[in-house]
C-alpha cells in the first residue's frame, strides 16, 4: 500500500482501504488514470474499476448496465455475494434479477454460466452495493521492497535493465552500479545510464533509486596493458563483480544481479561466467539466464528501457572489446595475469572515487 | 567560456554580437506578422523585403528568387522534392544525378525520390572527395531532370567544380526540351569562398543561417525563375506560396546581418582561415603516423585529419578536457552504426576511418591557439596511443 500511495501522490484520489487480499481505491472519477499506474506496481495480480450503488435494487440495476456498457464480450454471467445479510434478496435471486435486466436492456448479450466473456460481479456489502465486471491484468510479483537489496550492475546496454525489473519484481530493492571510464566513453554515456536508472526507479520503494558510479578509467588502462589481451574482457568483469562485492557488503546489499545471458557474447559462456564469479562468495543472481535475445527485448520495450538502451553511446563494454576475447578462460591463466597487476589497489580507489547519484521516478 | 578553443564551427557557429543586436527589437517590439493588414504587419513586410533585398543584392541575384526556410535541411528537401513535385515529373519520374558525399538531407531525400521511381546515378569522387566534372557527360541519360552537387563538402572541405558542371549543363539544355535542373548546396560554402551565383549557372542554391555566425532555424533557396519548383509544404500564401508558415522574422533579420558580415569581410576571413588551417596541417604533419584527409586546396575553414590507433571518439572526449571542441570524423561505435559514408566513400582504412577527426575553423580563432591545438593534439594523441599499446 506504501508502494501504492507513492506511485499515486501526484493523481487526486480518495482513501486506500484493505480488506481479504484486496484493496480498495476511492477514485475522484480518474479510475482510467489511476489504473494505469498501478499497473507499474508490483504486487498486483489486477485492477478492476468499480461501481458504488445505494442498497436499492433499481439503483443496482442501472448500475449494472453502466459498468457492463464499456466490457467487451457477447457472453456473460453475474455473480453475487452477499455478506451484508440485511439485504432482501439473496444472491441467487439477485443474479435472476439483475441478468434478466441485462438481457432485457443488450438485445446482443446472452448468458453463459460455464466459459462467459466476461463476469459481472456484485458484492452487497454494509456501505453499499459493489459493480465490477472488467479484470485489467497488472504486474503481479511481490510487492516493491518485500525481500531485500540487490546490487544492479548496470551498463547502457538492453539487458541489465530488464535484469534489474525481473529481480524487482519479486520484491528485491535494487541500487545500481555503472562503471564510468571518461574520458574513455563519453558525458552521453553517463546520461544514458542515468536515463536508465530513473526508468527503473518507478518500480522501486518510494520510487526512489540510488544509482553508484564507480571509477573505472584507471582500471581501464592498466588492463590496456595486460600481456594477455585475449583475457582482457574477464579480467575486466572480474575488477567489476570485486567492486560490486566490496560496495554491496558495504550498502548491506544480500546480492548482486546482471544481465548475463547464457552464451550471449564472449564473457556469458558458461566457462567466463565460472571464473568471473570465482571472485566473490555473494549470491549473483542472473534473471536472464535462460532468455533469448527477442525476449529480453520484448520486456525492455514494455518497459520502456528499450529506446535509450539503443542510443549509440559507447559503454566501458564496447570502446575496449579485443579483437578475439577468450570464451573459455582458465582460472590458472587469469590468476597468472592478474598477478600483473595492482588489484587490491586499483579496486580501493575505484570505489574510493565511487560517487552517488540519487533519483526519483 | 572564453578560454575555450571551439573548432566545431560546422556543426554550428555561436551567433555573431552584431547579429543578436539586429534580431533583438523583432521579438518584443517589431514583432507583427508580415501578412497582417494594420501598421505593425506592413512594418513586418517591409522589413521582410527589406531583409529579402539585402540578401539579393550580397549574393548578387534577384530578390525575388530567394526563398526563406526554417533550416538548411529544408531548403535542400525544397529543391528537390519541389522539382519532383512538378506535375509532369509526378507522373514521369526522371533520373538523378549526384555524388555518394552529399549531405543525409540530399542524399536521403534522394532515396525517397527513388522509391517514387526515380533513378539515381552517382558521380565518383577521388580519394579527397573531389568531383571530375568531365565525368558527368558519361552519366546523362535522355531523362536526366536534376544534378545535385554540393560545393563545399561538410566533411572533407573538398570543393566541387560547380561551375564547370553549371557549364556542361548550360550546354546540354540548349538541346533539350524538358531542362536538367541544377541544384547546389552551398551551405558550408557561404563565407568560405566568393561565392558568385550567376557564374555558377546553378537554377536552386541552399544556404542556412546558423553555419556563418547567424540563427538557428533559418534556411534560404534560391530559385531560378526558369524552374516551376512546387511546395512541399502546403497552407498560406507566404514566400508566394512556395514556402507557407509565418515568417520568421527575427531569424530573417539575423541571418540578413549574417550574410552581410560574412560578404563584407570575406577577403579578410579567408585570408585568416587559410593561415590557420595552414598551420594546422603543419602542426599535424610532425604528428607521427597522422594522415590529413582533406585536400591541400580545400576550403579554407575544414580540415580532416585520421590518428590511426585513436579511436576518434575517445581523442575528442580527451581534446575537451583541455577546453578544445572538435568533431568526431567517423563512427561513434565500434558497431558500424554513424561510420560516415562521405570517409567511407573516399576509400579510407578501417584504422583511418575510425581515428577521423574534423576541425572547423572561424576566423575569430588565433595562430597562437590553434600552436596550443596542436600541441596539446600531439601529446594526447601520444597518451591515448601508450594506453593502448
Amino acid at each position: 500500500m506504501t508502494n501504492m500511495r507513492s506511485r499515486l501522490a501526484d493523481l487526486p484520489h480518495g482513501r486506500i482501504t484493505k480488506t481479504f487480499g484486496r484493496i480498495y481505491l476511492e477514485t475522484k472519477g480518474n479510475w482510467a488514470a489511476l489504473a494505469q499506474r498501478l499497473q507499474g506496481v508490483f504486487g498486483i495480480v489486477s485492477v478492476s474499476p468499480v461501481l458504488k450503488r445505494e442498497l436499492d435494487l433499481d439503483q443496482i440495476k442501472e448500475g449494472a448496465a453502466l459498468v457492463i456498457q464499456d466490457t467487451p464480450g457477447q457472453t456473460f454471467k453475474v455473480e453475487a455475494r452477499r455478506p451484508n445479510k440485511a439485504f432482501p434478496l439473496t444472491s441467487p435471486e439477485l443474479c435472476n434479477a439483475l441478468g434478466g435486466h441485462l438481457l432485457r436492456n443488450f438485445p446482443h448479450l446472452k448468458v453463459d454460466v460455464h466459459n462467459p466473456d466476461f463476469v459481472l460481479n456484485v458484492e452487497i456489502r454494509q456501505e453499499g452495493a459493489f459493480l465490477y465486471s472488467q479484470v485489467i491484468p497488472c504486474l503481479g510479483g511481490l510487492p516493491a521492497g518485500s525481500s531485500g537489496k540487490g546490487l544492479l550492475l548496470l551498463s547502457g546496454g538492453i539487458d541489465s535493465p530488464v535484469a534489474g525489473f525481473l529481480s524487482m519484481k519479486r520484491g528485491v530493492t535494487i541500487e545500481g552500479l555503472h562503471f564510468y571510464s571518461y574520458p574513455f566513453t563519453s558525458e552521453r554515456s553517463k546520461a544514458k545510464v542515468v536515463d536508465l536508472a530513473t526508468r527503473l526507479a518507478a518500480y522501486n520503494a518510494k520510487g526512489s533509486f540510488k544509482l553508484w558510479i564507480a571509477y573505472f578509467t584507471e582500471i581501464q588502462k592498466a588492463l590496456q596493458k595486460t600481456s594477455y589481451p585475449t583475457l582482457s574482457i574477464t579480467l575486466m568483469r572480474r575488477f567489476m563483480l570485486r567492486i560490486a562485492t566490496q560496495l554491496a557488503e558495504r550498502e548491506q546489499a544480500l546480492a548482486l544481479i546482471t544481465g548475463d545471458s547464457l552464451g550471449q557474447v564472449a564473457s556469458q559462456t558458461m566457462e567466463s561466467i565460472h571464473v568471473i564469479n570465482a571472485v566473490t562468495t555473494t549470491p549473483v543472481f542472473r534473471p536472464l539466464i535462460g532468455m533469448d535475445k527477442q525476449e529480453i527485448i520484448d520486456v525492455a520495450y514494455k518497459i520502456g528501457t528499450y529506446e535509450t538502451s539503443i542510443q549509440p553511446y559507447d559503454d566501458c563494454c564496447t570502446v575496449f572489446v579485443p579483437k578475439n576475447p577468450a570464451t573459455r578462460p582458465r582460472l590458472d591463466q587469469v590468476l597468472e595475469a592478474e598477478r600483473e597487476l595492482d588489484v587490491e589497489g586499483l579496486v580501493s580507489e575505484a570505489i574510493a572515487k565511487t560517487e552517488l547519484v540519487q533519483l526519483k521516478a | 567560456m572564453r578560454n575555450e578553443i571551439y573548432l566545431d564551427n560546422s556543426a554550428t557557429t555561436p551567433v555573431a554580437e552584431e547579429v543578436v543586436q539586429a534580431m533583438e527589437p523583432y521579438w518584443t517590439i517589431q514583432y507583427g506578422n508580415p501578412s497582417s493588414p494594420h501598421l505593425r504587419g506592413v512594418a513586418a513586410e517591409n522589413t521582410l523585403n527589406a531583409c529579402r533585398k539585402q540578401i539579393g543584392a550580397f549574393l548578387q541575384v534577384d530578390p525575388s528568387s530567394l526563398y526563406f526556410t526554417a533550416s538548411g535541411t529544408e531548403a535542400n528537401n525544397l529543391a528537390l522534392q519541389g522539382v519532383a513535385n512538378i506535375p509532369y515529373f509526378l507522373r514521369n519520374p526522371g533520373h538523378i544525378i549526384t555524388t555518394p558525399i552529399e549531405h543525409p538531407s540530399v542524399l536521403k531525400v534522394i532515396n525517397h525520390l527513388e522509391e517514387r521511381g526515380w533513378s539515381v546515378s552517382y558521380l565518383k569522387v577521388n580519394e579527397f572527395g573531389q568531383v571530375d566534372a568531365n565525368q558527368l557527360a558519361t552519366l546523362l541519360k535522355p531523362d536526366t531532370k536534376i544534378v545535385s552537387v554540393m560545393l563545399v563538402n561538410n566533411e572533407l572541405g573538398s570543393i566541387a567544380p560547380v561551375q564547370e558542371i553549371g557549364r556542361i549543363i548550360e550546354q546540354e539544355n540548349r538541346e533539350r526540351q524538358h531542362k536538367i535542373v541544377f541544384h547546389v548546396d552551398a551551405v558550408q560554402a557561404l563565407g568560405h569562398l566568393p561565392l558568385r551565383i550567376p557564374e555558377l549557372k546553378v537554377h536552386l542554391c541552399s544556404f542556412s543561417g546558423h553555419k556563418i555566425f547567424g540563427p538557428k532555424g533559418i534556411g534560404l533557396l534560391y530559385v531560378d525563375r526558369q524552374v516551376p519548383l512546387r511546395p512541399i509544404l502546403f497552407g498560406g500564401d507566404q514566400e508566394s506560396g512556395l514556402r507557407p508558415g509565418t515568417e520568421n522574422l527575427p531569424a530573417i533579420v539575423g541571418l540578413t546581418k549574417a550574410v552581410q558580415l560574412v560578404t563584407e569581410n570575406l577577403e579578410e576571413n579567408l585570408r585568416q582561415l587559410q593561415n590557420l588551417r595552414q598551420a594546422l596541417i603543419d602542426g599535424i604533419n610532425t604528428i607521427p603516423n597522422s594522415r590529413i584527409n582533406s585536400p591541400q586546396e580545400g576550403a579554407p575553414h575544414l580540415l580532416n585529419a585520421s590518428f590511426p590507433g585513436v579511436r576518434g571518439e575517445v581523442l575528442v572526449h580527451f581534446l575537451e578536457q583541455k577546453r578544445i571542441f572538435v568533431a568526431m570524423g567517423a563512427a561513434c561505435s565500434s558497431k558500424k552504426k554513424g561510420v560516415s559514408h562521405v570517409l567511407e566513400s573516399i576509400g579510407l582504412l578501417q584504422d583511418e576511418l575510425m581515428s577521423a577527426i574534423r576541425f572547423s575553423l572561424a576566423p575569430t580563432i588565433t595562430l597562437d591557439q590553434i600552436q596550443y591545438v596542436v600541441y596539446s593534439l600531439k601529446e594526447t594523441v601520444e597518451e591515448i596511443r601508450n594506453i593502448y599499446v
